[in-house]
């Protein structure tokens, strides 16, 4: 049984159809990648799964259970993490406050704490500092530290490499690496590089439906089909 | 002129702008005793505005939702604790200071339950159904403070109430040869209260955290497990509460009130809400005293111009900083 099955997704904003026909099964442990130009739905997908866009017709499964029409919330309270691709970190606030709020009771458990101050120094220093003051690379590692200062069972990503600096992308890469250990992690990217060397399984979304489904390390070695799913010339 | 700038931020940037308001109207107005008079007015004038603002602010910080009926609640506020200063009028004119002031009491709090419970049934049944649509959001809230101008009409009349005071709030008290006006420190002290913990409440609380993220980003805090839908309803009677509030104070401090109150109540409660910024109660407080003290002064030096003032100040201070002095993050 896979931990997470989309079935005939269906999205659409306003009258535009965004995914036509998403269907994949994210089995249980490890990153699952989902790859795809720019507009493919890659971040659609994500906000269907969260309840924030309803897709329809489709459905959402979560270990067996209908998760469709669930409000965002209780689908959140399910194990649910969401890093958006803005980050969705909260400027007003202040780094601590930020990672209090991804507590359900209030309180921090000092091992997972401890936990993402040796992922994320960084954190630690600027703890008592607003979040807006932060840069985008510290960002990241915020609305990341947000998804693992409580156990999950499924951390969704989208996109968390753009625009960052390449040695903040490495320290990223090793803090999923660590995560992916205990949870799993449906990753959305663009920048392939990355996403290889952290996926196990994969899949390209283009044009609104799943287009390849496979192992990462066969993607990897067919460059014909690299070029056909994900360059932008094709 | 970049020095300058520099320097302005240095010491509270747009914070200073009441005190610079103050500062220029003590030139052109001379009168030092006249000046401590209408400074104070307007600062308790301002601390009214700012209950009766805030709340709106919250709401559509929150949700992003326009609640033109939101000064209903100032109305009903005002006649609620007018009807029950009336009802207990033996005890505001006796020489008890307990009684008269458990008389006030009683007519604020009354006006904060009407307020809560008001605010209560104008959500679910006015608000929820119209959540995400702006333009229906000014059609039913609009129609909304309509009905409960016509309610109030058909409860207490159309003739001006008057609104009796406790004793120990008459009168003034004369400093040399400034008159102070007792009931004007009162709302001020009352309103700076308020203030004082509406921000505990935002800055040092759970819930407060929760609104203070979700004015900031609804969808992420949804995304975490909250139900921003659910914490709105209690923004929203809160912030109805403390309208209705700064009604009843309002009420006191003009001693005749008519059904049109909540109507001319509005336009500055909106101005006061642009001014300082959507979503931020810093920012509320700033623009209420702005207008407060702006209003006195401009009603002293120039009575025609008092209306217009208020404009004025809004367009001056949106082509200066268009999302207002204060706003909230986004």
């Amino acid at each position: 049984m896979s931990l997470l099955s989309l079935s005939a997704m269906k999205t659409s904003i306003g009258q535009y159809a965004v995914l036509h026909d998403v269907t994949l099964e994210v089995p249980e442990g490890g990153v699952f990648v989902l790859l795809g130009r720019n507009g493919a739905g890659k971040t659609t997908t994500l906000r269907s799964i969260m309840g924030l866009w309803r897709p329809s017709p489709g459905s959402v499964r979560f270990r067996d259970r209908d998760i469709t029409t669930m409000h965002t919330a209780d689908i959140a309270r399910l194990g649910f993490a969401y890093v958006p691709e803005n980050m969705g970190v909260f400027g007003g606030l202040t780094v601590e406050e930020n990672l209090i709020l991804a507590t359900s009771k209030g309180k921090f458990d000092p091992v997972r704490l401890k936990r993402v101050y040796a992922l994320f120094p960084a954190l630690e220093k600027f703890w008592t500092k607003q979040a807006w003051a932060l840069s985008g690379g510290q960002k990241q590692m915020l609305a990341v530290a947000r998804s693992i200062i409580e156990p999950r069972e499924l951390i969704l990503i989208d996109e968390p490499t753009k625009g960052l600096a390449p040695s903040i992308i490495d320290a990223m890469a090793d803090a999923f690496r660590e995560i992916a250990a205990t949870t799993t992690i449906l990753l959305v990217e663009q920048n392939f590089e990355f996403a290889k060397a952290l996926g196990r399984d994969m899949a390209v979304i283009d044009d609104g439906r799943i287009a390849h489904r496979g192992s990462m390390a066969d993607f990897v070695a067919d460059k014909q089909l690299q070029d056909r799913l994900l360059s932008l010339s094709a | 002129m970049k020095n300058l700038g520099a320097m302005f931020e240095r010491f509270g940037g747009v914070n200073l702008l009441p005190v610079l308001v103050a500062i220029v109207a003590f030139v052109l107005i001379g009168a030092p005793s006249s000046w401590v008079t209408l400074t104070i007015a307007g600062l308790a004038m301002g601390m009214m505005i700012f209950l009766m603002a805030s709340g709106l602010s919250l709401i559509f910080g929150l949700m992003d939702v326009l609640n033109f009926g939101h000064s209903a609640f100032v109305s009903f506020g005002a006649f609620v604790a007018a009807s029950v200063l009336a009802f207990f009028g033996a005890w505001l004119g006796g020489d008890s200071v307990f009684l008269s002031g458990l008389a006030l009491f009683l007519a604020i709090a009354a006006a904060i339950v009407v307020g809560l419970l008001g605010g209560w049934f104008f959500e679910r049944v006015i608000v929820k159904p119209v959540y995400k649509d702006h333009l229906r959001q000014i059609l039913i809230t609009m129609g909304a403070l309509i009905v409960a101008e016509q309610i109030i009409l058909a409860i207490w009349g159309g003739t001006p109430t008057s609104v009796p005071r406790p004793a120990f709030l008459e009168g003034a008290w004369i400093v040399g040869d400034v008159s102070v006006e007792v009931y004007r420190v009162f709302a001020f002290a009352l309103g700076l209260a308020v203030y004082a913990a509406l921000a505990l409440i935002l800055n040092r609380t759970r819930i407060g955290l929760l609104i203070r993220a979700g004015v900031e980003n609804r969808e992420m805090v949804e995304a975490l497990g909250f139900r921003v839908d659910r914490l709105f309803v209690a923004v929203f009677m809160v912030g109805s509460a403390l309208a209705a509030m700064g009604g009843a104070m309002w009420a006191g401090y003009q001693t005749l009130i008519s059904p049109a109150l909540g109507a001319e109540m509005m336009i500055v409660v909106f101005i006061v809400v642009i001014i300082g910024g959507l979503g931020s109660i810093e920012g509320t407080l700033l623009g209420a005293l702005l207008v407060g003290l702006l209003g006195n002064y401009v009603g002293f030096l120039a009575p025609k111009m008092a209306l217009a003032s208020n404009m004025i100040l809004m367009m001056a201070i949106l082509m200066w900083r268009p999302s207002g002095l204060r706003p909230a993050i986004k």
